[in-house]
């Protein structure tokens, strides 16, 4: 469960947002729109706790770990998709056996790509290993910052289904997107 | 505790494939402690005389250099901020780091001082103090040293900040180091120093990384 | 009186409180150095070894005691920031970086200036310049951080850290300097450690030390409210005053 209460926030002398407030709890989904700059960015690092220069309330509920997949891919380029899993899971606290992983990256069709470097592989294909993090990892928030940008329309599709699936089992997403996002009962705000 | 060892069996991993990031810092250290002897003559007495100070000095810039290699690569790819997020804890992910970047620095410096003792005509006592006041001052290099990797975490020019900012920090390890040396190289008793170094790097175990924690959570909230 | 340490945390009363206490403590200080002045200059008697050299102690001393506190109130005020996030902590960090890098600058020219005389070169290695200069490149380091994180929203936090962790630091480097100088000067004469000062140097040398702390919290004063100004100038009260 997710309480924001009067969250305000300022960078570079410009007022992002003022005396934001909402709830979120298990099942639900926001989606935060607006034009570039307009702290999409920075809301999303808020709620996962990453910018701390704010002043209101966030509260999490059981919920602290969120997975946040941002601007950055959180990928070493040094390290195979299957090493790249297998420490997202150790930092998670998740201890996961390679098989896990393995199955992980299948289902993002990922499966012949198991040993090679994410530095070989292309912007779409580092997404799919991205991916892949939301089917192994357990968490029950899910943060993304324009996750549809970096993949194909086959990956688009895969993601939605995910996500509709991680709703259905009582997760929380927050998530920036340019495009339409078609689910029922998704939440949406505007930041001006 | 685990995450610690992972972490340190992670970034070695990490500096194997792209050794560069071990082998400049130290090639570096190599050049300048040579370039004393060719600028000053070899006259034996000379290099006896200022072996110490340079010797660390070159530890301590070698030091430098590579310590801004710590947290940026992680930092620019997105997987320092995975770590604040995660479960585990970002102090013991810290000592991980700490650990691994001196295992591939100061550690290797350490186990070259004899050579650079050899080079500039110090004595055998001179040199094993040597050998141990290293031992000591390196890791306290590395921890001190994370507070400025941290610090300067997405500034341009980082390197060069960080050692403006770090090396007043480093004063008293050179003075204890270099009086350690020249002491034992006298033949005459070092224990205090060894004590002092002690006691320096137990309080920067304990305390640098609770503040290099600070640092990354600070840089990164931008 | 924990009620107006509250008020204080706050812009708006910390630079109304200080628009009224501003003024005396700025009359306070040029009476002081005023005083100081011509008392350490004038009428305080010559050294025994020195001459009338030894008059730049009576600016070097004050200017290096109050850098070093400055230093040290630098750091608590990024303590006070970092634990409770009072946003005149910040400013206050900010605003004594430089006032007490200009003090340690001035600690160290007059430090050289009277060593010229006494020792014929201007600059020698001693325990107490060493260490001045450290302390120069510990708010060089504060300037710096700052300035290359320009445009961060957490270059307070970062400064406050930085100045935290050079405060821990300080003590540890000043007595290996000392140290390390009893080892190669056993047996100076130190500019600093006159054996015992008659009353008719300490006394003026009081006043001057008075004079410099007043003239710094002055100075550091002015500056923190001009950067309220600065950081509240959309708000409604900056608007409004009109005496600027």
């Amino acid at each position: 469960m997710l309480q924001v209460k009067n969250l305000s926030c300022e960078r570079a002398n410009r007022v992002l947002f003022r005396n934001l407030s909402f709830e979120l709890n298990r099942g639900d989904a926001l989606r935060i729109l607006g034009l570039n700059g307009s702290g999409k960015t920075t809301l999303l690092r808020i709620l996962a706790g990453l910018y701390q220069e704010f002043e209101g309330d966030v509260k999490w509920g059981r919920e602290q770990y969120p997975l946040y997949i941002g601007h950055r891919r959180g990928l070493k380029a040094l390290m195979s998709a299957r090493e790249n899993l297998l420490w997202s899971a150790a930092i998670n606290g998740q201890g996961a056996r390679l098989a896990e992983v393995d199955e992980a990256l299948r289902q993002v069709s990922m499966g012949s790509y198991l040993d090679i470097a994410c530095g070989s592989m292309s912007e779409g294909q580092c997404g799919r290993v991205n991916l892949a993090r939301l089917v192994l990892l357990h968490n029950k928030v899910w943060i993304l910052d324009e996750p549809f940008n970096a993949i194909d329309s086959d990956g688009i599709q895969w993601l939605l289904e995910r996500i509709k699936k991680h709703l259905f089992l009582g997760g929380i997403l927050v998530l920036s997107s340019h495009m339409e996002v078609p689910l029922n009962n998704l939440e949406e705000l505007e930041l001006r | 505790m685990n995450i610690l060892l992972l972490t340190v069996q992670r970034d070695l991993l990490l500096y194997v494939r792209q050794p560069g990031d071990i082998f400049n810092p130290l090639a570096f250290s190599l050049l300048v402690i040579s370039l004393f002897p060719l600028g000053l003559g070899p006259s034996s007495d000379t290099l006896n005389e200022i072996s110490a100070g340079i010797i660390w000095v070159a530890a301590l810039l070698t030091t430098l250099f590579s310590i801004d290699l710590m947290f940026k690569e992680d930092y620019e790819d997105g997987t320092l901020e995975q770590m604040i997020l995660g479960k585990e804890s970002l102090l013991l992910v810290v000592y991980g780091k700490i650990i691994a970047q001196w295992l591939v620095g100061g550690l290797v410096i350490t186990l070259l001082s004899p050579l650079f003792g050899l080079m500039f005509y110090v004595n055998t006592d001179g040199i094993v103090a040597t050998v141990l006041a290293l031992m000591l001052a390196t890791p306290t290099m590395t921890l001190i040293g994370s507070i400025g990797a941290a610090l300067t975490l997405g500034v341009n020019k980082g390197g060069v900040l960080i050692t403006i900012l770090i090396l007043p920090l480093y004063l008293p390890l050179l003075i204890l180091g270099v009086a350690m040396i020249d002491t034992a190289s006298a033949g005459e008793n070092y224990t205090g120093h060894a004590l002092w170094l002690a006691a320096i790097l137990a309080i920067s175990i304990g305390f640098a990384p609770l503040a290099t924690e600070q640092g990354i959570r600070i840089s990164l909230s931008e | 009186m924990g009620n107006l340490f509250h008020r204080l945390g706050s812009p708006r009363p910390f630079y109304e409180i200080s628009g009224i206490v501003l003024p005396s403590v700025g009359i306070l200080t040029l009476i002081s150095l005023a005083v100081g002045f011509i008392w350490a200059l004038g009428i305080a008697p010559p050294d025994y070894q020195q001459g009338h050299s030894v008059r730049i102690m009576y600016i070097h001393v004050p200017a290096a005691i109050v850098a070093q506190s400055s230093y040290m109130m630098m750091a608590t005020a990024g303590a006070v920031f970092l634990i409770w996030r009072i946003k005149i902590a910040d400013m206050a960090l900010q605003c004594a970086a430089p006032i007490g890098a200009s003090l340690t600058f001035l600690a160290l020219v007059t430090g050289a200036i009277w060593g010229k005389p006494t020792w014929g070169t201007w600059w020698v290695w001693d325990a107490r310049l060493t260490s001045t200069l450290v302390l120069l490149f510990l708010f060089i380091g504060v300037i710096v951080l700052r300035s290359a994180k320009e445009g961060s929203e957490s270059v307070g936090r970062a400064t406050a850290i930085l100045a935290v962790v050079g405060l821990i630091n300080l003590p540890i480097i000043k007595f290996s300097v000392d140290w390390w100088f009893t080892l190669h000067q056993p047996s100076s004469f130190s500019l600093t450690e006159s054996p015992s000062m008659p009353p008719e140097m300490w006394l003026p040398l009081l006043v001057m030390v008075v004079g410099f702390y007043l003239f710094f919290f002055f100075i550091w004063t002015y500056r923190v409210r001009t950067e309220i100004l600065k950081r509240e100038h959309r708000s409604q009260w900056v608007r409004s005053i009109d005496d600027i």
